[in-house]
């Protein structure tokens, strides 16, 4: 547990440290909604839901966030591979998986932080504050999908040798989870085969969670995302433990 | 007990040996040397000690830890500066030593009396809650060793402790190594390619060259070895000419590329002999030369080769190494 904390305070110190990096990201999901939420809101009405689109954008918006925050924070491990630092802890007396669950707790977090800045951000342009409860459930899918994605971000991490790769994991992973997810539109009103492929995306049911806690309703049963979302990220911690196992500094 | 006892250990990476063969043992408190140059292994040795490498063969014990067996026993037992930097530079110098601290797990107090006592002794403890990132090149040294120290190792590595630095840095930290052997007892096996510092520091070394120990001994017994002074000529002509010439010196002498070399005691003596002895003979030469044995000419006498040609060649070795390693 020791082990686990340090290294979690150590990513946290460094993710607070690095006010360009917090306020960089932030950039992103704040010109969509902005863009997105102000621009289509009064083109788009969402079919059978009272919501409006700004809305329905935020939970998806909120959970890009956190998606992209943990990936990046996963695939930061190869910097400290390439800066020295992981022979400083691989040679300490601690287990590998207790590392692995250190940096995946601490990616978790910095994405978590980073989505919630969002959500704060939200209620000003039109989010009507959800309640406890609503909120509750929404942070905990956040934590979920900030977990399960961090852990996927230091699976791939730990199979590549440096930062080339970079785009290539933005482009075709990240970028085409977060677009399949029903972030940005909802998926019952896809036509059947892209429908079955958001279905297939698990960043989807992440998604639909934290649109119940936000807003009260979803497409999918919350019980259902909760499941699935958390099978999900124990299979992400056992992938991600099993390849940082094999790193080689 | 030895601190350290090292039988047969072998690296290889494909068909490449990086590590063949080597044993050796270190007491405890002592000052182990392994002197080669870059790509002879040295590194390599040090992973396989600190578990960081798989030995495809072999066997160490570490403080009486088995290196296959009880590998946190051994991770335990060591404290380690690697050849490149491990410091998180976005922490503070007591941030990264107490990261440290949590991961050995030294109760709280320990620790916060330790940090201030160790950063106290390499003089950083002025500077402990500025960024890593500020720090000079030897400040950065000094506090990975007080970090390898933090959770009272019974064997330290260095690996190569002191490249890159400029000499007074050097000077600094040798002083620095030498106090904490004294002050800790502590046994430490230090790898490097300068011969100056390996003759400096080391009670023992081991001479190691193409993955293996080629000799092992005090500095001043390898030097002794040499027996006597060394006269080096350079002359671009000498082979054809110096052959069937007679000269009493001549079993004594080494041959290489553009120079040879003559061992002999009382040098001097016999210097002004020498050069009209190959005049005569008709042989041009460039320059003469003459010193007292050092761990370079030991260098040369057991490998036929110069440390310093080593540095050229050895690149292409890790680059080669570097690239069996990914595949």
């Amino acid at each position: 547990m020791d082990v686990i904390y340090t290294i979690w305070l150590r990513n946290v110190k460094r993710y607070i440290r690095s006010k360009s990096r917090i306020v960089g990201s932030l950039g992103m999901p704040v010109f969509f909604l902005i863009f997105l939420g102000f621009g289509l809101n009064s083109v788009v009405t969402i079919p059978g839901a009272s919501e409006n689109y700004t809305e329905f954008l935020v939970p998806g918006i909120v959970a890009m966030s956190v998606l992209f925050t943990s990936i990046f924070a996963g695939i930061q491990i190869i910097w400290d591979k390439q800066f020295g630092f992981l022979k400083e802890t691989l040679v300490a007396p601690v287990s590998r998986f207790e590392i692995m669950l250190g940096q995946t707790f601490g990616g978790a977090t910095t994405a978590i932080i980073q989505g919630g800045i969002i959500l704060v951000l939200s209620l000003f342009i039109g989010l009507s504050f959800p309640g406890l409860t609503g909120s509750l459930i929404a942070a905990g899918f956040m934590i979920l999908i900030g977990i399960a994605f961090t852990a996927l971000g230091i699976a791939i991490a730990s199979r590549m040798e440096d930062m080339n790769g970079f785009q290539l994991i933005m482009s075709f992973l990240v970028f085409p989870l977060f677009g399949l997810s029903g972030a940005m539109f909802p998926i019952s009103s896809l036509p059947p085969l892209f429908k079955t492929l958001t279905l297939f995306d698990p960043l989807t049911y992440g998604v639909e969670g934290v649109r119940y806690g936000l807003t009260g309703a979803s497409q999918i049963d919350p019980v259902i995302s909760l499941a699935v979302l958390f099978s999900f990220s124990v299979v992400m911690i056992m992938l991600g433990g099993y390849l940082f196992k094999a790193v080689k500094v | 007990m030895k601190a350290v006892k090292v039988e047969n250990l072998t690296k290889k990476f494909g068909e490449f040996t990086a590590v063949d063969n080597i044993s050796f043992d270190i007491e405890e408190g002592e000052i182990f040397g392994l002197l080669g140059p870059n790509g002879a292994g040295k590194t390599t040795t040090i992973s396989m000690l600190a578990t960081m490498a798989k030995a495809t063969a072999g066997k160490a014990v570490i403080n009486g830890y088995d290196m296959k067996t009880s590998q946190d026993g051994v991770r335990k037992s060591i404290g380690i500066v690697f050849q490149d930097q491990s410091l998180d530079e976005e922490l503070t110098a007591r941030e990264n030593m107490d990261f440290h601290g949590r991961l050995y797990r030294i109760p709280k107090e320990v620790r916060e009396e330790r940090i201030e006592e160790l950063l106290r002794l390499v003089g950083l403890f002025e500077r402990k809650d500025d960024l890593v990132k500020t720090f000079s090149g030897g400040m950065r040294r000094r506090l990975e060793i007080a970090r390898g120290l933090l959770h009272r190792p019974k064997v330290l590595f260095l690996d190569e402790p002191t490249l890159g630095l400029d000499p007074q840095t050097r000077n600094y930290l040798w002083e620095y190594i030498e106090k904490l052997n004294q002050d800790f007892k502590i046994s430490v096996i230090i790898t490097t390619h300068y011969m100056e510092e390996a003759d400096r520091l080391c009670d023992r070394i081991g001479i190691i060259d193409k993955g293996k120990i080629v000799a092992m001994d005090t500095p001043e017994n390898l030097k002794d070895r040499i027996g006597g002074d060394i006269i080096t000529v350079k002359s671009p002509d000498y082979r054809e000419k110096i052959k069937d010439c007679g000269f009493f010196w001549i079993d004594r002498t080494e041959f290489f590329d553009g120079f040879f070399t003559i061992t002999l005691s009382g040098a001097e003596e016999h210097l002004t002999e020498i050069i009209s002895a190959l005049i005569g003979q008709g042989i041009k030469i460039t320059s003469v030369s003459m010193h007292k044995p050092t761990l370079e000419d030991v260098f040369l006498h057991y490998t036929g080769r110069s440390i310093r040609d080593e540095e050229a060649g050895a690149k292409d070795r890790m680059r080669m190494m570097h690239m069996v390693r990914r595949h």
